[in-house]
């Protein structure tokens, strides 16, 4: 899925755009750094509430080409820097974390699929 | 020139062709289109729109009444206009304004294309999905995008081909170490991260496969970010890459873990809740440092510190397999 597409499907607004074109595969939301970097594959967009520059270095070491920011959160100056540095693309969507993941899985746009069980004690 | 296409074969599936396909299929107008064009009203002079035109250096523009296109002006226009020395006269008498050309934002530059073809037009005002005037699109816009396009994919291949395709292979001796030393501060999350970008894209340079490179980096990430969050003074990072196997060390001077069993079990935590905002300590950190590792081992004492040994292994795949993903 183009980030056209993605942006067309939310209502969207291009924050930074890609220094190429971009079509990612798979997406994945969370606010934890760690899950993301979990699941990575590439061309994977990251779907996230959390603007500051950590996510965009998640999405450099996760080999994400774009990341989408939920609940029309701007991010500060320092993430649009450090994305522009990094040749990774931002985005905003106007929606909550779950309404722009529906919004997408039904534009087309899948997941990772099944996890298996992760028991803590 | 031969050159220049045994570099965009190197890119395989990504490459030039692709790449420009992909522009003229698939990316709509208003990526490549001039927004918020300028524009006259119907009311304006000819005289105004020649002003317009010298001093924009443009060749025509759209004619709107409130948000809702009415017509073309053009050169073509002014010199008609000028030949029947009509200058003060409306520009509504002059424009074209039925049967007007235009693209439409969401459709794919393809298509623009080839209504420029077809009808020998110049420039064509660009609507949005209701109509409104949103911008607008000429030959040059898409001859420019598809320029940069290809001007991109060729620096992308310059910059591949310069990597070595194995690793080390620019180094030669008899024996081979590269040791990287980094300082991370506690607290510093603006910088968090800094390090093991570096890591990874000195390993690239050396000619690292991606995946080996991106194992590494999301590790040491984790531990960086560690040292962050659960030291009393920040830490060390220190990375030994030699040919056939990587050593990344995390090592801090305190507090220490209390009990390291507990620290490596899927979602302990002991991170507070303002990391957690930062969208760390979800209790995940160990569990992928080993995952990405083929081994680690943690010593900790508390009230010494603590030091994490990250060992990835070179499999001679990707020591071999680099360069194009």
């Amino acid at each position: 899925m183009t980030l056209d597409e993605i942006l067309e499907a939310v209502a969207g607004e291009m924050i930074v755009a890609p220094p190429f074109p971009v079509d990612v595969e798979h997406a994945c939301a969370s606010d934890l750094m760690s899950d993301v970097l979990m699941f990575v594959k590439p061309s994977m967009l990251l779907v996230t509430g959390l603007t500051n520059p950590q996510a965009v270095r998640t999405a450099d070491m996760a080999e994400s080409p774009a990341i989408l920011f939920v609940r029309g959160k701007y991010p500060p100056e320092s993430t649009i820097a450090l994305a522009k540095e990094m040749g990774i693309a931002l985005m905003l969507s106007p929606y909550t974390m779950f309404d722009t993941a529906g919004i997408l899985y039904v534009a087309g746009l899948r997941g990772i699929g099944k996890l298996s069980t992760v028991r803590q004690q | 020139m031969k050159d220049r296409f045994a570099l965009f074969s190197l890119m395989g599936r990504e490459g030039a062709l692709s790449k420009v396909h992909e522009l003229i299929r698939e990316v709509k107008v208003s990526r490549v289109m001039t927004s918020g064009p300028l524009t006259v009203s119907p009311n304006a002079t000819m005289s105004e729109v020649k002003e317009l035109l010298r001093q924009q250096r443009i060749s025509g523009c759209p004619v709107v009444e409130g948000d809702t296109l009415v017509g073309v002006v053009s050169l073509e226009d002014l010199i008609h206009a000028l030949e029947t020395q009509n200058l003060d006269r409306p520009v509504q008498d002059f424009m074209t304004h039925n049967k007007l050309i235009v693209a439409h934002a969401q459709e794919p530059v393809m298509e623009a294309l080839r209504r420029f073809e077809s009808t020998g037009i110049g420039r064509m005002p660009v609507l949005d999905g209701r109509d409104r005037l949103v911008g607008i699109i000429t030959r040059g816009d898409i001859t420019l995008a598809l320029l940069r396009t290809l001007q991109g994919v060729y620096s992308e291949a310059e910059a591949l081909q310069d990597r070595p395709q194995h690793f080390f292979e620019a180094l030669e001796s008899e024996r081979t170490d590269l040791t990287l030393r980094y300082h991370v501060k506690r607290g510093d999350f603006a910088r968090g991260g800094e390090a093991s970008a570096k890591i990874k894209q000195a390993l690239l340079r050396i000619g690292a496969s991606p995946q080996l490179a991106r194992r590494v980096a999301i590790a040491t990430y984790e531990a960086e970010i560690n040292l962050i969050i659960h030291t009393d003074e920040g830490g060390f990072i220190h990375a030994d890459v030699q040919p056939t196997e990587i050593l990344v060390v995390a090592q801090d001077p305190g507090p220490g873990i209390p009990d390291i069993e507990m620290a490596q079990q899927p979602g302990y935590s002991t991170a507070t809740p303002e990391v957690r905002e930062m969208g760390f300590g979800a209790g995940m950190g160990l569990v992928n440092i080993k995952r990405c590792t083929d081994n680690m081992s943690i010593w900790s004492m508390v009230g010494v510190g603590t030091r994490i040994q990250m060992f990835f292994k070179v499999s001679p795949d990707e020591a071999r397999k680099t360069g194009a993903q």
